[in-house]
């Protein structure tokens, strides 16, 4: 039984170790993918042979605050060379944020075949692995996509407002001080980009980060993510689960964890997060 | 109210690389010049009112008044990872370190497109602006201490 295998995951299947990365470096049936936060990490050396997908220019309309379409996701799986059978393997900066966001949107399009690479970057170099400055180019493949389904993974801002008239579990994953609307600063100084500050009334404080070891960015075993989610945040695998952040790319991570490690069948991302809901008229929110 | 003449140098450098890898080099280069807040100034952990809103990399500004009345700004960025932010630290502590805190205040938070291209995610570009918005607002606080 690998490590991976022995923390007790529903779907440990989806997390891959850095050796395991290491040992499928030149297999075909392999795509793997560096997603960071930092959008000048990749040019420094990335794993060998990894292609970049950046959330900006790759996954995003260029217009509307959405994603890409169906033709836009079809273009990116033929340039980058993925085929149906391709797994494709996501990593990233911290903690895998990114990369699980970039994971989240192939699953928009059903992209099934994909996993993350447990730690990220920073495990692959802490471990003095290779990094490769050269940007790789991969045959052109015939990939035909799916339309977009937002239906099962994804949440709107009127699906979030009947979620809380029914009292159905919400899941804030930003900081302590984000989630209270405190303000750190007197207050001519930035904000966070709300209008106001708070959260979504009824929702669990759980950091997302508190979902990795923050010596590795591995994440925590399934017994450590149940303390957390099923213990402080009362929610457990049957419930229908909507998870948010500022943006919607920390509750990908969140997504993630309650999904595939521990099997929840219900979860969507809300991505206006709190960048819509603290904007917008006529919504309630909590202190 | 006029730019400070270095950055508007500064600028016209980035933009004079049109060619995306290159300028993304360039970038990486200038954040491999960063250099922490010095001690004398602060030590860790860093209080909370110098730590920039909506910034992931946990990035902090503080300053250092000058004998001519203009400020020194100096940097910390908590991400070992944090590039784009530790360029646009450089950045900011060249071009306005010393620069007319009237003029600091007005510097608009859109640089940040001058200097990292339209092609920033949503919460990069919140972040790096945030760097920019706090650096204007502490020379504005110097300039009307100034004017008192």
């Amino acid at each position: 039984m690998s490590e991976i295998e022995s923390r007790g995951y529903v779907r440990p299947e989806v997390l891959v170790s850095t050796e395991w990365v290491a040992n499928h470096l030149n297999d075909p049936g392999i795509r793997i993918i560096e997603s960071n936060e930092d959008p000048l990490l990749y040019a420094t050396g990335h794993v060998p042979g990894a292609v970049e997908v950046d959330w900006t220019r790759d996954l995003n309309d260029p217009v509307r605050r959405d994603y890409l379409g169906r033709d836009g996701f079809e273009a990116l799986m033929r340039r980058i060379g993925v085929t149906k059978d391709t797994t494709v393997v996501f990593y990233g900066d911290r903690n895998n944020w990114w990369a699980t966001y970039a994971f989240w949107v192939f699953q928009l399009f059903g992209h099934d075949k994909a996993k993350i690479m447990d730690g990220g970057r920073i495990k692959w170099a802490n471990e003095g692995r290779p990094l490769d400055k050269q940007t790789p180019s991969y045959p052109a493949s015939d990939y035909k996509a799916a339309e977009r389904d937002d239906k099962r993974i994804r949440a709107f801002r009127d699906q979030v407002l009947q979620h809380l008239e029914a009292k159905k579990p919400l899941v804030d994953v930003r900081s302590p001080d984000e989630y209270s609307g405190k303000k750190l600063h007197m207050p001519e100084y930035p904000n966070e980009g709300a209008l106001r500050g708070g959260h979504i009334p009824g929702a669990a404080s759980v950091p997302w980060a508190k979902a990795v070891n923050p010596d590795d960015g591995t994440f925590k075993t399934a017994e450590e993510l149940r303390a957390l989610y099923e213990g402080d945040a009362k929610i457990k695998p049957g419930d229908d689960v909507i998870v948010y952040c500022r943006i919607g790319e920390r509750s990908s991570h969140t997504w993630f964890v309650l999904t595939h490690l521990l099997g929840f069948d219900k979860v969507r991302n809300y991505d206006g997060s709190w960048t819509e809901w603290g904007n917008l008229v006529g919504v309630p929110i909590e202190r | 109210m006029a730019v400070p003449d270095k950055l508007t140098d500064t600028l016209e450098t980035l933009e004079m690389v049109p060619d995306r890898s290159e300028r993304i080099q360039l970038l990486i280069d200038i954040a491999g010049r960063f250099e922490e807040v010095p001690p004398r100034l602060a030590r860790r952990p860093f209080a909370a009112e110098h730590q920039v809103p909506a910034c992931e990399s946990e990035a902090y500004v503080f300053t250092e008044p000058r004998p001519d009345g203009t400020l020194d700004f100096h940097f910390a960025v908590e991400n070992p990872q944090g590039i784009s932010a530790k360029a646009m630290a450089v950045i900011l502590g060249d071009a306005l370190s010393g620069a007319p805190s009237e003029q600091v205040a007005e510097v608009s938070q859109d640089i940040v497109y001058q200097v990292f291209g339209r092609e920033l995610s949503m919460g990069k570009s919140m972040g790096l602006m945030s760097m920019v918005g706090m650096v204007a607002a502490m020379a504005k606080k110097q300039a009307e201490a100034k004017g008192a």
